[in-house]
């Protein structure tokens, strides 16, 4: 494959205006749906076609991407995302939450704290909050517009009426600057809170359902709960078992066929590098075995 | 009853195009007061009752309600915001099929509590007893708050889309053939239930039917329709009675007497 047959970053410059537009809209309206002419990718939907033609239409030479997945680096489909740009766009990537200026990512926000200037790129497969209980896309536009959010609420009371709790995990929707009611893409409902006035940009694209939306930075973002059942985030009872680190969220892994598992840091990057400072969690291999 | 009607309706005509639906129809609906609009099958009565509710646009005239605080407003000069929150607040709509007035997927307690959380009710156990409360009113079981309608027999999902309308307290009720698709025994008792509640809440309800015992049993003023048009209306006793047009005295004779 010749790369001079590719515009930078493969999409048109056309194409690349008409999303950017769609982003800005995104960004006057937090939390709004901007619908756009999504294109074809070479990669199939469900691949994150709807975060590259983002990330494609802001990303500069001067860019860092990182590309995670599930808050790994080294998954199939965030290792060929990240490919892809450094074929297309030629740009420097990076595994370091703190050295990216882009971070793609599907199902996760990184642990390490963004910053001012930096822009979180999701991968949304289902963008509508309301598509759970409403199925025509006439009523739920109509709802969003009027302001009609008592549905969302229906969907935790049935929740709380199965389970005794809010059971909902992942995309736990939120509202947005007091106005629109979103769906944060399926990432755990323990990163809702660093949504909320965050200092980097977020961009969320749904490339099969045709919407981008975002929410720009320092944005008041809440979680929908009852006053009897408050939101709360999923919390873990042991630290991480690599690096020991508590408050982050973590993964189950499966060890052996006799139920022998741990919980690690989900953030691969985070928990290598507290592992290179020197943190250990009590699985740590030097921690089994003791470093010379 | 106060001295202020709580509907107008002037000179409303509805045509689907070139037909006709229903043709220059006047009356006021006082608070309180239930209106049975009776009619064969083709006679208007559902398209009337859509463009009373709003739920359609008639092709002319017009109807204004009296809100809460009093004031008078044109039902089709509200903005769209403002008619469905009256819709969801102050109003109610009973379908024949309850399917069509229910979420088949949420629990008969979402489905009661559904209104309370769209106008802003944030209190899930608050919202709960009230589910209770309702349920009980319409005979069903709380121990049943937690199932799915599609579990209910017809009578109860009917049921359940009364207690779902009435819950915030609404003064006008439309209902399209609620006992329509009910065995015999099982209408005799719905109607009894319906008898009850809007003598207690004190609702003012528009009854489509084509069923003269259901005139008979629920309404104190009933509307004869015909080919789009009404041809007499009374107090139901007078005219059932005593029809005076040829047309409802062909349809009181027609039945058994109630
Ligand atoms: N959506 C529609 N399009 C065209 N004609 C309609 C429509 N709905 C009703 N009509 C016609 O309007 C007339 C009144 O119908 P309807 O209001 O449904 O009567 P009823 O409820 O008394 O059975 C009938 O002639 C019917 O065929
Ligand atoms: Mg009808």
């Amino acid at each position: 494959m010749n790369i001079a047959d590719y515009n930078f970053a493969y999409l048109d410059e056309q194409t690349k205006r008409m999303i950017r537009r769609a982003i800005l809209k995104g960004i006057a309206i937090p939390g709004y749906q901007v619908p756009f002419a999504s294109r074809e990718m070479p990669m199939p939907y469900g691949w994150g076609t709807g975060g590259v033609q983002i990330t494609a239409s802001i990303i500069g030479p001067d860019d860092v991407l990182k590309v995670i997945d599930q808050g790994a680096d080294d998954t199939t489909n965030a290792v060929s995302i990240r490919a892809f740009f450094k074929k297309v766009a030629d740009v420097a990537v990076t595994t370091e939450t703190a050295k990216a200026t882009i971070i793609q990512t599907r199902h996760r926000i990184p642990e390490y704290p963004l910053r001012a200037g930096q822009t979180l790129v999701y991968q949304v497969p289902i963008p509508e909050p309301l598509r759970f209980l409403e199925p025509r896309e006439t009523e739920t536009r109509k709802m969003h517009a009027l302001e009609e959010y008592g549905l969302m609420h229906v969907k935790l009371y049935e929740d709380i009426a199965k389970h005794g709790r809010i059971a909902t995990t992942y995309a736990y929707p939120v509202k947005v600057e007091g106005r629109y009611v979103m769906d944060p893409s399926p990432t755990p409902k323990f990163d809702n809170p660093k949504m909320h006035m965050s200092p980097a940009l977020q961009l969320f694209g749904a490339g099969r359902e045709k919407r981008i939306y975002a929410v720009p930075p320092f944005t008041e973002v809440v979680s929908l709960d009852f006053e009897d059942h408050p939101f709360e985030i999923q919390t873990f009872d042991q630290p991480c078992a690599l690096c020991g680190a508590e408050n982050v969220y973590l993964d189950e892994v499966i060890l052996d066929d006799k139920g022998g598992h741990m919980f690690v840091c989900s953030d691969t990057d985070h928990c290598e590098k507290r592992q290179a400072e020197g943190h250990r969690g009590h699985l740590a291999p030097e921690a089994m075995e003791p470093a010379e | 009853m106060t001295d202020e009607p709580l509907l107008r309706v002037s000179a409303l005509s509805k045509y689907y195009g070139a037909r006709l639906g229903c043709e220059d129809v006047t009356f006021d609906l006082w608070p309180g007061e239930v209106l049975a609009v009776v009619g064969e099958s083709g006679s208007g009565k559902t398209t009337l009752l859509n463009c009373l509710s709003t739920r359609l646009t008639p092709s002319s005239g017009g109807v204004s309600y009296r809100m809460r605080d009093g004031s008078w407003r044109d039902l089709y000069r509200m903005s769209e915001a403002e008619r469905r929150f009256l819709m969801r607040t102050d109003w109610g709509f009973v379908h024949q099929n309850p399917a069509d007035g229910l979420r088949m997927t949420v629990s008969a307690g979402a489905n009661v509590g559904e209104r309370l959380m769209a106008i802003g009710d944030r209190h899930y156990g608050n919202i709960r007893s009230t589910a209770v409360d309702w349920l009980s009113r319409v005979e069903i079981g709380k121990d049943r708050i937690d199932d799915e309608p599609r579990s209910f027999s017809g009578g109860m999902r009917q049921r359940l889309q009364i207690a779902r309308n009435l819950v915030t307290g609404p003064r006008l009720v439309f209902m399209d053939e609620p006992t329509g698709g009910l065995d015999v025994s099982v209408q005799a008792r719905l109607l009894d239930l319906l008898r009850g509640l809007v003598t207690d809440l004190g609702l003012a309800a528009i009854v489509v039917t084509h069923d003269l015992a259901v005139a008979r049993l629920l309404s104190q003023r009933m509307m004869v329709m015909k080919d789009g048009y009404v041809v007499e209306t009374g107090l139901t006793d007078r005219v059932l009675d005593d029809p005076r047009a040829p047309y409802t005295q062909l349809l009181v004779s027609s039945i058994l007497q109630v």
